[in-house]
């Protein structure tokens, strides 16, 4: 393996414009709201206002008799699924769930479940013919906390879930429905022994909110039911593959039947890989005959798609004198929403993840409640774990008069480490990124001023490896039509153009990138896992590899000289008296042979994981609770930065999500369970005026299982931002905060409880 | 959605005709940033619509010796452009800044805002502080009703059907005035006061003592509320941090809001002491002709 850093390379790490920058900026790009075809109708999705009821009837006739409706659908119209699981990309699946998050069977078990569908001439008239529908509904007590639904005796959501145990957890004696899906138990060491040792132990409890991706555009899908049986989908996605396979497999058609063309997409961020739209769209044109287009309304996409999950957290860590964690114990119950599916076994992986420790054990609750069914949000399930272990780590600190730098440096996880859920760590970064931030002008400047307080957090995300495809043609003029199946959700096409550039030898601008539909491109998994850049990058690469072959033997050819003195180096073909550029010798070729067309793939290759180092500084408003942020800088290990705009901006947009999240935002339930806050207005994504700039520090320690050194980047960001700004404030006001979001309400009852007498803040 | 009738009258005789003749489904229209949003969220239903910005009535924007005619379609950056109001109105001008952006400022009125008749809506404690009076049209022609007189319940005012809001009128404030409004949000933009607080306060010539003072709470009630108690603890006081913390102190007691996704009750009791105490200083600075250096959302 070549060292990486010490190459020069000639486009990795510049700075190219997009490919797809100037359809988007002058509002060219086609997103899936934009899908105009012959005769598409309108469809609209009835939603239950119940977050926990028995459907007892559902009484269409007055919607279809509305003049203008073409179609009404209910999970009537869905097959049955039984009980089988499907492997669908993202685990496997309990298809009977999938299903009946799509339209409800018999019960609703969150406020926003889709109970019914119309598709009609427009979308005014498919809308009143939503109020003509009429459901009966016997409602039922809502189960909104994990500690509600944990509890014996509480209100039971899905009848077919009993606890499936993961780990070295045990299976129970008694297997009853239960509202616990799973159940995860990892153990390293011997945990007593390593509490026995600890001179300092820290326990702390922490409730986390459920908070959405919030991604700009709304879902969508058009779909249309051709005469041939077979499905043509145009969506907002992910992952077109899993989009068509969840689809087929929702409608029980053969998966080469659908073809899924991802559209532009404006944020995923996680949340766009399950499907709620198409196979209802689909049996909406089956009826039809006519292709169906449904947008979701904003209410909709905080409702009824996939949020990540609020919760419970405890956290127990030991240090010995000289400041060594010598034991970690914690105990994670995340909210799976209405079927099972938590990312709470990642946050069990995750939590102590940034530190070798020898005694360790930790054990995760997936549980039911009466929300949407959650979903991946980057880095789903550490960032709520890296808030409350690293809350934990700086209380061990300020009790032990250690410096957090210095700790957590003694404590860091590096190459060789292993985890409490078993894996080693091969070469990571975080040491560098701890070492990045001790030497950046924001740490050597203090926050100074009243109410200021300064916080650091570390964060681990794993990364995945995954399958996928590239083609790449080579056309007359010397450029590359570059064919993949990664939805672009962060600059991806570039990043991508720029490593099969490289690879080739030519100009990155010569490469035309497109993300082509199911039936175009070979497989390819999800936009997710921080993959793209990785995986489908390596798949580009062996394409440009593999042109790069054929460039040589048929350069051999035509000069008739032996392949093997023919030499191909930075775009220009050489041999004994011939050289041509590769723009001369495509040219030539074109005249003189079959056409150019390279392929790749991916699939081996497994990342490393990636880790970040935060640091904050904050001003509490002592007499208010409110929190802004002054200063930001986010140090990570990025691997090889590929286009390092792109990277900084994916760890700038990891940092606003965080502070979001770690400062106001929340889904806000009333006693019924009914979500009051489902609009941008009152669900508080921080807006401009709420972040300072954020500084990205890129580490770049190459991952040794990509030929560029790529690691993912897009997910890592957002883990450490909470913790970090809890522990500002907690160094500004003098306050712990274990709830997030840390709203100024909040914060303020906190600095009022300290400062009535007797009700000082333990420490 | 169904379909709606759209009209827009250049005269208030025939505002009034259309407004009374459709009474219950028909809704006014100034900037529309209420209503478009209303109808299309479903939250309220109309088959009529009248455009009002087309009469002149609700167009007028004059200050001079008698006070500031402000009609009630002026949009809200009209309202932060204008000399004699950022001079002398300054709480108006306050509010106008911050409903929005500017897209939105370019559209949306006070008297919309007033008309709409939230509970949290940022131009009505200023309007009140400044002793606005509503001139309302009706079928029986003009009737006046003090600005604070005016909401009734979240979303419901005194507007009877067939009247509409023609103007808001303030008196001049005497030498030595200054007020203005400030609400507590938890991101720095976009935002829905938790609690709103604005003031008008007059001091004497010497600006050593309080004169005359209102204050005026949003969003701790069911309406925007004058803070009558409060305001009448200040005449004849000293200027210190005393007067200003019992005026800020008896706003606490009136103040009766909610628990809600905004803020809890004990949170906004709280932040009325806390806001009503760091407005009315800065009313006092602008009374004494200083500058007031806030950045909202701080």
């Amino acid at each position: 393996m070549p060292d990486n850093a010490q190459r020069s390379y000639k486009v990795i790490g510049t700075r190219p414009i997009r490919h797809d920058g100037v359809d988007k900026v002058t509002g060219r790009a086609k997103y899936g709201a934009d899908v105009m075809l012959t005769g598409l109708l309108a469809g609209a999705v009835l939603r239950s206002p119940h977050a926990h009821a028995r459907i007892r009837s559902i009484d269409t006739s007055a919607a279809e008799a509305l003049p203008g409706v073409r179609a009404v659908a209910t999970a009537r119209d869905l097959p049955d699924q039984g009980s089988r699981m499907v492997e669908l990309g993202e685990g496997s699946v309990n298809m009977r769930h999938l299903s009946a998050n799509v339209l409800a069977h018999d019960k609703v078990l969150y406020k926003g479940h889709a109970v019914a569908a119309v598709a009609a001439d427009n979308i005014h008239i498919a809308q009143e013919a939503l109020k003509l529908i009429r459901v009966d509904y016997e409602p039922l007590p809502p189960v909104m906390t994990v500690t509600e639904a944990m509890r014996a005796g509480a209100p039971l959501l899905n009848d077919d879930v009993v606890t499936q145990p993961a780990g070295n957890a045990e299976a129970l004696a008694e297997s009853k429905p239960s509202n616990v899906a799973k159940h995860f138990l990892f153990e390293k060491g011997n945990l007593d022994e390593g509490f026995a040792r600890a001179k300092h132990v820290v326990e702390r409890e922490f409730h986390l909110a459920t908070v959405h991706q919030g991604y700009i555009e709304p879902h969508n899908a058009t779909a249309l039911w051709h005469a041939d049986g077979k499905v043509s989908v145009w969506m907002s996605t992910q992952g077109s593959f899993t989009a068509r396979q969840q689809t087929a497999e929702l409608l029980r058609i053969p998966v080469s039947d659908v073809k899924v063309t991802p559209m532009e997409i404006g944020g995923g961020f996680g949340g766009k890989i399950s499907v709620y739209l198409p196979p209802v769209a689909a049996i909406l044109s089956r009826k039809t005959g006519r292709p169906v287009k449904i947008v979701m309304d904003r209410a909709a996409v905080f409702e009824a798609t996939g949020p990540t999950p609020g919760g419970v957290i405890r956290v127990k860590l030991g240090a010995d004198e000289s400041g060594k964690l010598v034991a970690a114990d914690a105990w994670l119950a995340y909210e799976a929403g209405a079927y099972p599916g938590s990312p709470v076994g990642a946050g069990c992986m995750c939590i102590f993840a940034c530190y070798d420790i020898p005694n360790a054990r930790v054990e995760g609750f997936d549980v039911c409640v009466n929300k949407p069914r959650t979903n991946a949000y980057r880095a789903p399930g550490s960032t709520q774990a890296a808030f409350a272990v690293e809350t934990v780590v700086d209380e061990i600190c300020q009790r032990l008069k250690l410096d957090p730098l210095e700790f957590r440096l003694k404590n860091a996880s590096s190459e060789g480490t292993r985890r409490v859920d078993g894996p080693v760590f091969s070469r990571v970064g975080l040491v560098e990124t701890l070492q990045a931030i001790g030497n950046s002008e924001h740490y050597k400047s203090p926050p100074g001023g009243p109410n200021r307080g300064r916080g650091m957090a570390s964060g681990f995300w794993f990364n995945v490896g995954l399958k996928s495809s590239v083609t790449a043609t080579i056309g007359c003029d010397g450029k590359v039509a570059l064919v993949e199946g990664s939805p672009d959700i962060g600059g991806t096409r570039t990043s991508i153009a720029m490593q099969f550039a490289e690879t080739l030898g030519i100009p990155v601008e010569d490469v035309h990138p497109a993300v082509a539909d199911t039936d175009s491109v070979g497989y390819t998994d999800v936009t997710g896992g921080s993959r793209v850049t990785f995986s489908t990058g390596i798949a580009a690469v062996e394409a440009a590899r593999d042109l790069e072959r054929q460039l040589v033997s048929r350069a051999a050819e035509l000069w008739n000289v032996p392949a093997d003195q023919v030499c191909y180096t930075n775009g220009v073909m050489t041999a004994p008296g011939h050289k041509a550029t590769f723009k001369e010798l495509v040219a030539e070729l074109h005249e003189t042979g079959e056409p150019l067309v390279g392929r790749g793939t991916s699939g081996k290759a497994n990342q490393a994981g990636a880790f970040a180092t935060h640091l904050v500084d904050v001003e509490v408003d002592p007499e208010t609770g409110k929190v802004q942020i002054l200063r930001y800088t986010a140090a990570q290990d990025v691997g090889t930065a590929i286009h390092p705009s792109y990277v900084e901006g994916q760890i700038q947009g990891g940092v606003g999500q965080g502070i979001g999240w770690a400062l106001n935002e929340e889904y806000w339930y009333d006693d019924r369970g009914s979500m009051r806050n489902a609009t941008f207005l009152d669900y508080r994504l921080p807006t401009c005026y709420d972040l300072p700039m954020i500084e990205p520090i890129l580490v770049e320690v190459p991952d040794p299982s990509h030929p560029y050194g790529v690691r993912g980047v897009g997910e890592v960001p957002i883990c450490p931002p909470p913790a970090a700004i809890a522990i500002a404030i907690a160094q500004a006001a003098g306050v712990r905060m274990t709830e997030l979001p840390m709203a100024p309400h909040k914060v303020m009852a906190a600095i009022l409880a300290k400062s009535r007498p007797g009700n000082g803040q333990p420490h | 959605m169904h379909e709606i009738d759209y009209e827009s009258p250049t005269s208030l005789a025939d505002a009034v005709a259309i407004l009374q003749k459709n009474r219950e489904s028909v809704r006014c229209l100034a900037g529309g940033t209420d209503l478009i949003d209303h109808l299309r969220t479903g939250r309220i239903d109309a088959r009529q619509i009248v455009d009002v910005k087309k009469l002149p009535e609700l167009q007028i924007l004059e200050a001079g010796p008698e006070g500031l005619r402000l009609g009630a379609a002026v949009c809200c950056r009209s309202v932060c452009a204008h000399a004699a109001i950022q001079q002398d109105y300054t709480a108006l001008a306050d509010s106008g800044a911050i409903i929005g952006g500017i897209q939105i400022q370019n559209r949306a009125s006070l008297g919309g805002n007033l008309c709409n008749s939230g509970p949290a809506a940022d131009s009505i404690p200023s309007m009140v502080a400044l002793s606005g009076i509503c001139v309302i049209a009706g079928p029986d022609g003009l009737r006046e009703v003090p600005v604070e007189k005016f909401c009734v319940a979240p979303g419901k005012n005194v507007l009877k059907p067939g009247e509409l809001l023609v103007e808001i009128r303030f008196p001049k404030p005497a030498a030595h005035s200054g007020s203005h409004y400030r609400r507590f949000i938890p991101r720095n933009e976009m935002d829905i006061a938790v609690v709103g607080v604005a003031a008008a306060v007059t001091l004497s010539a010497d600006g050593s003592q309080f004169v005359a003072g209102r204050i005026s709470l949003g969003a701790v009630g069911p309406t925007p509320l004058l803070a009558e108690e409060a305001s009448t603890k200040l005449i004849g006081k000293p200027v210190n941090d005393d007067a200003i913390a019992a005026a800020a102190a008896a706003a606490r007691e009136l103040a009766a809001p909610i628990s809600d996704m905004r803020g809890t009750a004990d949170y906004r009791k709280h932040l009325t002491e806390v806001l009503t105490r760091r407005v009315l200083s800065a009313a006092v600075t602008r009374a004494r002709g200083g500058k007031v250096d806030h950045r909202p959302g701080w």
